[in-house]
């Protein structure tokens, strides 16, 4: 299972937060609103213009930007876990 | 004797905080602003049982670390102003991201209570939540509530009092546990920053010294005004490595994790979801609302449906203020006696603040359809549709609806601004702001444009908008990279649940912030019209070059005359050319008047600088009065070119005029530099309440005076070089 980039998922993709490389500020923020490794992540839906993209985390949505996802690591959720 | 108490009300933005506030406070409240900041700061009272409670609504935050106003806001008021209690507003349907804050509260070991908020929504997803035991669990009571029904308020009270009187048998201080090696760095630099600690300055000890693991700005400040800094700091490095070493990440994404940590724990006890399905009714919704196809439409029909009700519906009462305002001054000045008085009071303040009170109906309108907006949670989706365009320009999702404002009008545009968080999109949107070519500007082009276009009208007006747009993309490009470099906030927006808003709720965040304006027609916009008053009425002894008044009553005479011997019937016509004539003598005079006032040998002044670009010193002076309101233009341009009575812009004679004075060249010209130099009196008021700056707003003016210039110097004096002169 390989770490991919969070942006790079589909739609209805999940994934497990790995990382989030980055720093100060943006990192901080991220990890408040609960981007912590282990925490589960899904796709729910790409903005009409494509960007932002819509996501559910511990059972709330949030919407980053393509540049701000890309710093987000994830590798995949593997088949039938659940998200607590 | 009543007891008094402050709390302080804390939570995360959308968790229902305004609610349980104005539960809480009625209709007592004060709103203003934290000191030196534009952050909104709310105020109320509210009474139980023997006590008073002063209650202090804190910015709504995810969190309490140094890297926003907010959170230091917040934070600070905390530590330094010491509330008697905080309560804690969390959303209970969405607890885990709530609770993060509240980890952080109880780690500054002040007193607590939670409110459960909207336990509703939650017992409807199939969320169980056994608050009594988790309040066991954090140490802290917890009330379930829900703001939008005031179901709860009386028990929040009477927990707040029975903690504050250390009566409350479940609050007690606990210690987060960030495991064995954070807690021993953590021991390491307690025991520096207070080697001797009291019960109190222990926790805040315990505090400081996470917050040093965190990186914080703020406590490291704070640490180096400390004799000891040196050995706490050097102690801060050592732990910092050996962290690192030993657990493979930076003590900041430790913290954060074992709190999350802490929180899913305290959750596996007493948490329960009875449904599996997810999928909640808000989710169904927001498949239509941001929908791949119909997002962007839907979304263009509510600003469409917004713009619309805010300037056709507010144009009915908008009319009825302005003919009030004219039958205040008429009655008003029927009870004066001529004079300076008179004319200070009639044309200077009510003409000069009814000018601006004329708005308040679209401002209301707007607010309340924002507040809607907000209440509701579309606020967040529009954003979330709007950014990808917004951000190439450099700006924020949210701050589409400031820009199609302005469209209306510059000063709720600008009002608007509210709704960005971060302070730089806030300043970035309030310059660019005015070069959206706003309605008080339309009279102008239809004026100019209508008498020096003909047929092409239309165009030429059209072409206008789209300069007035282009420049503030160009602007706004321009901009972004010279004085707002650096760091830009991230884009991590919260797409709260869609929410059935309380009309009540709605109707006391429009009244908030409409508010503000009106205090503000109070002040800035009262001095402003006196002084533009003043300077069009001195001084009062002018020289006039032919005697007015004598040539008046010589037509009053000859026609009196000519009158008495005439038909009966032909009276009437008569004295209606009696009237005209000596209007034509007045308006003469007036126009004296105004070329030798102090406003007149202004625009004598300032010609030189406009000559380049072809206007002459009339022009000038209209530009000047139109820094009050644009619309005057319009009224200045009657005074200083006609020669009839008739001052409506559709008058024949104003036209001909205008097309004698200038050529379409000139008056294209003149169009560029209205739309973009110094927006009205109200929006530069607007400006500087906003930005909380009177630099900004000296720069707002001055950008914009600079650059209508050098574009309509470019339109001049390129098109006389292409001979289109």
């Amino acid at each position: 299972m390989t770490a991919r980039k969070l942006n790079e998922l589909r739609t209805g993709d999940r994934g497990i937060i790995e990382r989030i490389t980055g720093t100060g500020r943006f990192r901080q923020r991220l990890m408040e609103m609960g981007f912590v490794p282990g925490t589960e992540i899904m796709v729910e839906k790409y903005a009409p213009l494509k960007d932002p993209i819509e996501y559910i985390l511990k059972g709330y949505h949030v919407s980053l930007r393509h540049t701000e996802a890309e710093k987000i690591m994830v590798r995949e959720s593997e088949e039938g876990q659940r998200e607590d | 004797m009543p007891k008094k108490i402050t709390i302080a009300l804390a939570g995360n933005p959308n968790s229902g905080k305004t609610t349980i506030f104005n539960n809480l406070t009625g209709a007592h409240q004060k709103v203003g602003n934290w000191p030196g900041v534009t952050v909104e700061k709310k105020e109320g009272t509210a009474t139980y049982n023997n006590y008073t409670i002063r209650v202090v609504d804190l910015p709504g935050t995810y969190s309490l670390t140094a890297y926003s106003q907010e959170e230091i806001i917040a934070r600070n008021y905390i530590l330094e102003e010491k509330p008697d209690l905080v309560v804690d507003v969390i959303d209970a349907s969405n607890l885990e991201r709530n609770l993060y804050l509240a980890s952080q509260l109880i780690d500054l070991g002040v007193k607590l209570v939670f409110a459960l908020n909207m336990v509703d929504l939650a017992r409807s997803r199939g969320q169980i939540i056994d608050h009594e035991q988790l309040a066991i669990l954090m140490g802290v009571p917890i009330v379930p509530t829900v703001g939008t029904k005031n179901q709860g308020t009386t028990e929040l009270l009477e927990a707040i009092v029975r903690v504050t009187e250390d009566k409350e048998s479940v609050a007690r201080h606990i210690h987060i546990d960030y495991g064995r090696e954070l807690e021993e760095e953590i021991a390491k630099l307690q025991g520096l920053i207070q080697p001797a600690p009291s019960l109190a300055h222990k926790h805040h000890a315990r505090w400081m010294a996470t917050k040093l693991l965190e990186n914080d700005e703020e406590v490291i400040k704070e640490i180096e005004k400390k004799p000891r800094k040196k050995t706490i700091l050097g102690q801060l490095e050592q732990s910092k490595s050996r962290l690192q070493q030993i657990l493979g990440d930076d003590p900041e994404t430790l913290i954060a994790d074992r709190r999350y940590g802490f929180i899913h724990g305290a959750l596996r006890e007493t948490l329960r979801h009875t449904r599996t399905d997810r999928r909640y009714v808000s989710d169904r919704v927001d498949t239509v609302l941001t929908n791949r196809l119909f997002g962007l439409p839907i979304f263009f029909f509510f600003i469409w449906a917004m713009f619309q009700l805010t300037f056709n519906l507010g144009s009915y009462p908008m009319a009825w203020i302005d003919a009030g305002v004219g039958l205040l001054a008429q009655f008003v000045g029927g009870l004066m006696g001529e004079g300076l008085l008179k004319g200070l009071v009639v044309d200077g303040i009510i003409s000069g603040v009814g000018g601006v009170a004329v708005f308040l109906p679209n401002i209301f309108i707007l607010f309340f359809c924002i507040a809607l907006f907000e209440d509701t949670g579309y606020m967040a989706r529009a954003a979330f549709i709007m950014d990808k365009v917004m951000h190439t320009l450099g700006l924020h999702g949210k701050s589409f609806i400031p820009m199609i404002m302005g469209f209306g009008c510059n000063v709720p545009a600008i009002m608007a601004t509210r709704v960005l968080e971060s302070r730089r999109d806030r300043i970035l949107t309030i310059l660019i702001n005015p070069l959206i070519s706003c309605s008080g500007r339309l009279p102008i082009y239809a004026l100019i444009a209508g008498a020096l276009f003909g047929a092409r009208a239309g165009n030429v007006i059209f072409s206008l908008y789209i300069i007035g747009i282009a420049m503030a993309i160009l602007m706004g490009q321009i901009f972004k990279r010279t004085l707002f470099k650096g760091e830009i906030a991230p884009f991590v927006l919260e797409l709260p649940p869609y929410r059935m808003p309380t009309f009540k709720g709605t109707v006391i965040h429009m009244w908030e912030r409409g508010s503000i304006f009106i205090k503000k027609m109070g002040g800035v916009i009262l001095i402003g019209s006196i002084i533009v008053w003043a300077l069009s009425s001195f001084p009062q002894n002018v020289d006039y070059a032919g005697d007015y008044e004598a040539q008046k009553s010589r037509i009053q005479e000859e026609y009196a005359a000519v009158i008495q011997r005439a038909d009966a019937n032909r009276v009437e016509v008569l004295a209606e050319e009696m009237d005209q004539k000596v209007a034509e003598v007045e308006i003469l005079r007036e126009r004296e008047f105004q070329e030798k006032s102090l406003l007149g040998r202004l625009g004598k002044v300032i010609a030189p600088v406009l000559r380049p670009l072809g206007f002459d010193w009339r022009a000038g002076i209209a530009l000047l009065t139109g820094f009050v309101a644009k619309e005057i233009v319009v009224s200045t341009f009657g005074v200083l070119y006609q020669v009839g009575r008739e001052q409506e812009e559709e008058s024949e004679g104003l036209r001909a005029a205008i097309q004698h004075a200038m050529t379409p060249l000139i008056g294209y010209a003149f169009m560029i530099f209205v739309l973009v130099y110094t927006p009205c009196l109200a929006t530069v008021a607007a400006i500087r309440r906003e930005t909380g700056s009177w630099g900004w707003t000296g720069f707002s003016v001055g950008y914009g005076l600079v650059l209508a210039w050098f574009l309509a110097f470019i339109i001049y004096q390129g098109g006389m070089f292409l001979g289109l002169g």
